[in-house]
């Protein structure tokens, strides 16, 4: 461990954006041994992924190192000739990327892009690539690895992808291996499994890491130390224990806080009121393919309800059946006592405006083209007929309402906007139609989780001050502990459980509930081991070949 | 527009030398009879004047001046080429959004008449309908439209495919907008890049397309100028002329002249094609 493999020192890195070099990284030293596993945590734009790449010598396009020197292993890498930084990149230093899916080339096998790097670097011929892929890909525990790296991408899931590439990563056996966000995109019950399989192979072959994360408990489970980042700068670095159980900087309590915010008891509702939205035996198919299985679910009115699951739970699909954007086959849904039309094109304008639809992803169902002022303006006029200073007006309270100043935003496109303004758009848009009843479609998931506690926080003053019903669609369990009252979990488009947060989160569990809730990543260093040793205990006749 | 200033400043040279010839050419056509010393169709002096004063550029076996008729065919050329390309992005771009949109029959009828449309090689389908219908500029106008909507329609199309997948189209389905709007103020704005760009590269085709079929004698007919028609005419010289002397070379090098000039522009509007291409990628580098 005394061996310094990188060091990093005094980093600047700039970008160049409206015709001027901003600075990205602001004189940052970083240091790694060999064998050693640094965690490298902010939120987005903190620059981490900027300062990942630059330990391979590599910048984005549009960027420079302006200052500093990266040695690696006593070369310097900064100003070095391009063939150089060749040699040194796959076989020395590897790099794993955020979405394998993204990063694999979709048209070749995977063992043939297994292959490639030791080739190419002259480590191995190809048959003995292959043999060593076939072991590699046993020793990261993939299924079947004898056959497993004649598919092609598009036939293996995201977890599988994504421990291939680490597999792939390792293939020249490099000193040093930077993962990028490797499991931001899996679900909880993936993610074990993922960094499990990164952490075992990482330690096996005493390879150095940077782990790129914005999740703490990932962190926790990976890294000896950690480094946090805020806009470019180093707020602190300590070892792992240290820096979990004493962080010394206010920014990193922030960071340790925010799994803790605990929404209050939902307003007592006027009596006689009946359940706002009641789901009767609904099924439904996309084609061929049934996606819903008789699902009954009511939503008492100001109340939140959680729908946990993995990703093909049949989640979104229920949003997608209750907005009337995919007929269901049999079943019903009514609104406040009256049945919903089938399709959103039956509905009249009043039914569509009670229920909106807050997605996921706020970079897409934002229209690039259109700035706040028309994105928000259209539903008012849309649904309420307001024109000119009534819209203005109401457009000024809807941007206070989100906590943006109007006089700032009122004018900007989504693209000057950050992933949490850019979210607190989508939910003025849905407040201006004046709603009853928002399904929130993971909202809060490609956000921080600084920024997706902001979002949090909105939702639930919003529901205070409005009297509003929410049905939470999510697959991370910290933000149903933080929200909901009620919780229903989903499993291949059935209901497995429901009941009151208590209920669900006390034991005794549903099998799968219980999976699920043993998932969630938790602060303590010794949680994946722990809960590894658990579950092979559990499970070992059962996985043994 | 203070986007669009910012874009102009950030632009490469190439970028700056497109505009600057585009610009050039438009200046020439618009003003064509103030910057032309001779008239566009009299003879005004003896045939195959070498390039001296008073003709510049010399004259024609009719003995008309050839800047002038390289001025006016300027105007002639590129102003039927505009017209003709702005017809066929109307066409194209209206049915291939209202496709993409609507969906269902619609497509798939659409969809079969451009491919049978595209079946026939363009050049002999225009060929056949101008010797049916007679060389008149509108049925030049009308037919190569028709035929080059064919290619904008199905960019069309595909832009728009892929921007109706976005989950805002879903937010102003759900909201109930209809299909007017959807185009216009939804897909309409995010699909003007590539389609501003493909203007571009469907002027340079639709130009070319018309100097091709004056040089087969289809096109503009004389004794109005034209580029292609120019080419033509003169196209034979070249086997005749003395390149011993610059006097008697310039005899020779009079087919070159139009045929220059329809190159140039061609490269002005690609190099400009490709600058607002590579805005519209978003790349940095």
């Amino acid at each position: 461990m005394t061996d310094l493999l990188l060091d990093m020192t005094d980093i600047w890195i700039e970008g160049r954006s409206e015709r001027r070099w901003k600075p990205i990284i602001n004189g940052v030293d970083l240091k790694l041994h060999r064998g050693e596993i640094l965690g490298l945590i902010g939120e987005s734009g903190a620059g981490k992924s900027t300062l990942g790449l630059a330990a391979m010598g590599y910048t984005k396009g549009g960027c420079r190192i302006s200052r500093g020197s990266i040695r690696f292993d006593g070369q310097e890498m900064v100003g070095a000739p391009h063939n150089t930084l060749r040699k040194l990149r796959g076989a020395r230093i590897a790099y794993v990327a955020q979405s394998a899916a993204a990063a694999f080339n979709p048209a070749y096998k995977l063992i043939d892009q297994y292959c490639e790097g030791p080739i190419k670097h002259g480590v191995m011929s190809r048959a003995e690539a292959q043999s060593d892929a076939v072991d590699l890909y046993r020793k990261i525990r993939l299924p079947n690895p004898d056959e497993i790296g004649f598919r092609y991408p598009h036939q293996v899931s995201g977890g599988q992808l994504q421990r291939a590439m680490t597999a792939m990563a390792m293939s020249c056996r490099p000193d040093l291996i930077i993962f990028d966000e490797p499991t931001t995109a899996l679900d909880v019950t993936t993610q074990i499994e993922v960094l499990a399989a990164i952490r075992d192979i990482v330690r096996e072959y005493n390879t150095a890491a940077i782990y790129i994360t914005h999740d703490l408990a990932v962190v926790a489970q990976m890294a000896d130390r950690i480094k946090v980042l805020l806009r470019g700068d180093e707020v602190e670095e300590a070892p792992a224990r240290q820096m979990l159980s004493a962080p010394q900087e206010d920014y990193t309590k922030s960071l340790w806080a925010v799994r803790e915010f605990r929404r209050e008891a939902p307003l007592p509702q006027a009596e006689g009121t009946g359940p706002l939205v009641e789901i009767a035996d609904i099924t439904a198919a996309y084609g061929p393919v049934r996606v819903l299985h008789k699902i009954d679910l009511t939503i008492p009115r100001g109340s939140t309800v959680a729908i946990v699951g993995e990703s093909g739970s049949g989640k979104s699909t229920l949003a997608r059946v209750i907005m009337g954007l995919l007929p269901p086959s049999k079943g019903q849904i009514k609104f406040d006592g009256t049945p919903l039309p089938k399709s959103s094109r039956q509905r009249t304008p009043d039914l569509q405006r009670h229920v909106q639809m807050i997605h996921q992803m706020a970079d897409t169902a934002l229209n690039p083209k259109h700035r706040i002022r028309e994105t928000l303006g259209r539903p008012l006029e849309f649904f309420l007929g307001l024109k000119g200073k009534a819209k203005e007006a109401r457009i000024r309270e809807l941007l206070t309402l989100i906590e943006l100043d109007p006089d700032e935003f009122i004018d900007r496109l989504p693209s000057e906007l950050s992933g949490g303004q850019k979210q607190r758009i989508c939910i003025a848009r849905a407040l201006a139609a004046e709603p009853e009843f928002i399904i929130c479609d993971e909202v809060t998931s490609a956000l921080d989780q600084l920024v997706a506690e902001g979002i949090l926080r909105l939702l639930d003053r919003l529901q205070r001050e409005m009297n509003l019903t929410y049905m939470f669609i999510t697959h991370d369990l910290a933000t149903v502990r933080s929200i909901a009252d009620t919780v229903v979990v989903m499993q291949n488009g059935a209901i497995v459980e429901q009941g009151t947060k208590d209920e669900i989160f006390s034991p005794p569990h549903k099998p799968y509930t219980e999976l699920l809730l043993s998932s969630v990543p938790e602060m303590d260093p010794d949680w994946l081991t722990n809960l590894l040793q658990e579950r092979s205990d559990i499970l070992s006749p059962k996985d043994e070949p | 527009m203070h986007n669009l200033l910012n874009n102009l400043r950030d632009a490469p040279v190439s970028a700056w030398v497109g505009i600057a010839i585009v610009l050039a050419y438009a200046i020439l056509a618009i003003g064509a009879p103030l910057f032309a010393p001779f008239a566009e169709r009299a003879s005004v002096g003896v045939q195959y004047h070498p390039w001296t004063a008073p003709h510049y550029l010399g004259t024609d076996a009719l003995g008309r001046d050839v800047l002038s008729r390289l001025i006016y065919g300027a105007r002639n050329t590129v102003g039927i080429a505009l017209a003709t390309t702005a017809l066929a992005f109307f066409l194209g771009a209206t049915f291939g959004l209202l496709a993409a949109t609507l969906g269902g029959w619609f497509d798939a009828i659409a969809a079969r008449v451009v491919d049978v449309l595209m079946a026939i090689p363009p050049l002999i389908f225009a060929l056949l309908i101008l010797t049916i219908t007679g060389t008149s500029v509108l049925s030049l106008i009308l037919v190569i439209a028709v035929l080059d909507s064919t290619r904008v329609f199905r960019l069309s199309r595909a832009v728009a495919q892929g921007i109706l997948t976005m989950d805002y189209i879903e937010v102003a389905r759900m909201r109930g907008e209809g299909l007017f709007w959807l185009i216009r103020k939804e897909v309409l704005p995010n699909a003007a890049a590539p389609m501003i760009a493909e203007f571009g590269l469907r002027f340079c085709f639709v130009f070319l397309f018309i100097s091709a079929l004056s040089f087969l004698g289809l096109g503009i007919q004389p004794p109005t100028a034209d580029w292609g028609g120019m080419v033509r005419e003169s196209a034979k010289l070249i086997g005749f002329a003395n390149f011993a002397t610059w006097q008697t070379a310039t005899f020779g090098l009079a087919p070159l002249l139009p045929a220059g000039a329809i190159a140039l522009l061609t490269i002005g509007v690609n190099l400009v094609v490709d600058w607002v291409l590579h805005m519209s990628s978003g790349l940095k580098e």
